[in-house]
């Protein structure tokens, strides 16, 4: 792949919560198209890396590019960095005094990107296309924890960013509800969309991830295609935590 | 003289007297009393929002940053939330009427100052402990969308807070209404001080005192009641 094609560059980044070290040294680039899931066991600083991407977390040491900005420099204004980049919670993280067409209004309207009635024709299509749109006057406390999900994707999407960041969507969900998310994922990965995945979803990585980052002990400890990674990790650690999980 | 005529001679003397007008005296006491609570409840919320904002940022502070000037504004804030609920309101009120302003002779102002700085300490206080019992993912999520601080907070993080507050802010609304009544050591004649003159050109203390506390009661229970109907207003999101 050409360098031009590349979205985000982390050069050793570095991330410390007071003495307590998440991570300890990581470069990687993703590129535009790419679906990177990154699993590891808990602890091992994946979601601590994702929310660096978009500077929820402020990175102790290290540079990240989105494109061609620096966004660990100071002077950067996040927020329209921010903008670009879509994120997804694992608790959801709607807004329960507003509607659900409200919610994903509010941030396309506040920073300008669109009038109210344009935003409001634009949520009411993305809902239409994820099945929800009779509940666009609804509150996030009437919905099932699935359809919070997908109206978390849809308020992120609604801000038609060039990438998106996944933050374990679907730990938080009953079982049966796993399914319609990952779908909606999946339908968004077909569509071209980059995206960034933390997951315990083994199925999913395989059969959406382009690639797979292994992360343990604050580094991506080993990368390689789902194929390759699922049926012949090379590290010992990779190798364990496989075990545990496949079995 | 019979119990009952002597309680309607005490009630006309108090709220009709020689010239037929001392109702009117009360009325314009209770409007001091409002003007006062008015002033002091504005002053007690603004002053209240931003010390809470000061204090919560001061708090979530995260990072290596470290931002000087907030360091300050948070020490500044700290102090006078330490001295306004540390000290008797009404010692605050002497000091602001005879000696901070010993000269003023706006005594009204005098007392909307000092009501609502003191309201200011404990609204802040209320206010912080609604922003901090918001899940910090709200403001995460608001954040992650490329709004900045001041849209979230506005739109997303106080809306649900005053939810929460609701309740406390009315308790604090009527216990400020109530320590309106202590202006009379500044020599406002509010509806306290109405009462006390009254009591002491009629030398009867039964009628202007227990009068009062019923009209201070009435309005009491009608806040009470306007706060309820507004709390259960703004839970409607919670039901649907």
């Amino acid at each position: 792949m050409t360098e031009d094609n590349v979205l985000i560059r982390v050069d050793h980044l570095k991330k410390a919560f007071g003495d307590h070290v998440v991570l300890k040294d990581i470069s990687e680039t993703i590129h535009k198209g790419e679906k990177v899931v990154i699993i590891g066991p808990s602890g091992s600083g994946k979601s601590t890396f994702l929310r660096c991407l978009n500077l929820l977390e402020e990175p102790t040491d290290g540079q990240i590019w989105f494109e061609d900005t620096e966004i660990t420099d100071p002077n950067v204004d996040i927020n329209a960095i921010r903008r670009q980049i879509g994120m997804v919670f694992q608790h959801f993280n709607l807004f329960p005094n507003m509607t659900v067409k409200k919610n994903i209004t509010l941030a396309p309207v506040r920073t300008g990107l669109m009038k109210q009635e344009e935003a409001d024709k634009e949520a009411m299509r993305l809902l239409e296309r994820v099945g929800l749109a009779e509940k666009a006057e609804a509150y996030p406390s009437s919905l099932s924890g699935g359809q919070k999900q997908r109206v978390a994707i849809v308020r992120a999407l609604a801000m038609n960013p060039k990438m998106m960041l996944f933050d374990e969507p679907t730990s938080a969900l009953d079982p049966e509800m796993v399914g319609e998310v990952l779908d909606l994922m999946k339908r968004l990965a077909e569509d071209g969309m980059t995206m960034a995945v933390v997951t315990h979803e083994i199925g999913f990585a395989k059969e959406v991830g382009t690639r797979v980052l292994f992360m343990d002990e604050g580094i991506i400890m080993e990368q390689n295609t789902p194929q390759e990674f699922f049926s012949n990790p090379q590290t010992a650690r990779a190798q364990e935590f496989l075990s545990k999980v496949l079995s | 003289m019979s119990f009952f005529e002597n309680i309607h001679n005490q009630f006309f003397q108090t709220f009709v007297g020689p010239e037929g007008d001392r109702w009117q005296q009360f009325l314009v006491g209770l409007g001091v009393s409002f003007r006062v609570l008015l002033g002091a409840l504005v002053l007690g919320v603004v002053l209240g929002i931003i010390v809470a904002i000061i204090r919560t940022q001061k708090d979530q502070q995260r990072g290596n940053r470290k931002k000087p000037v907030l360091s300050v504004l948070n020490a500044i804030c700290l102090v006078y939330t330490t001295v306004i609920r540390g000290t008797p309101m009404m010692v605050q009120l002497l000091i602001m009427g005879f000696v901070v302003f010993s000269a003023s002779r706006h005594l009204i102002l005098v007392a909307i100052l000092s009501l609502g700085i003191n309201s200011g300490a404990y609204v802040s206080e209320i206010i912080r402990s609604g922003i901090m019992s918001i899940d910090p993912g709200q403001m995460e999520a608001g954040r992650s969308l490329g709004m900045n601080y001041g849209t979230v907070m506005k739109d997303i993080i106080i809306p649900q807070a005053i939810k929460n507050i609701l309740p406390a802010l009315g308790n604090e609304m009527i216990t400020l209404f109530k320590d309106t009544s202590l202006v009379t050591v500044i020599g406002l004649a509010d509806l306290t001080k109405v009462a006390m003159q009254v009591q002491a050109r009629t030398y009867q203390a039964f009628m202007p005192f227990i009068g009062i506390a019923a009209v201070y009661l009435v309005i009491v229970l009608c806040m009470t009641w306007i706060f309820g109907k507004l709390e259960r207003r703004m839970r409607r999101s919670d039901r649907r």
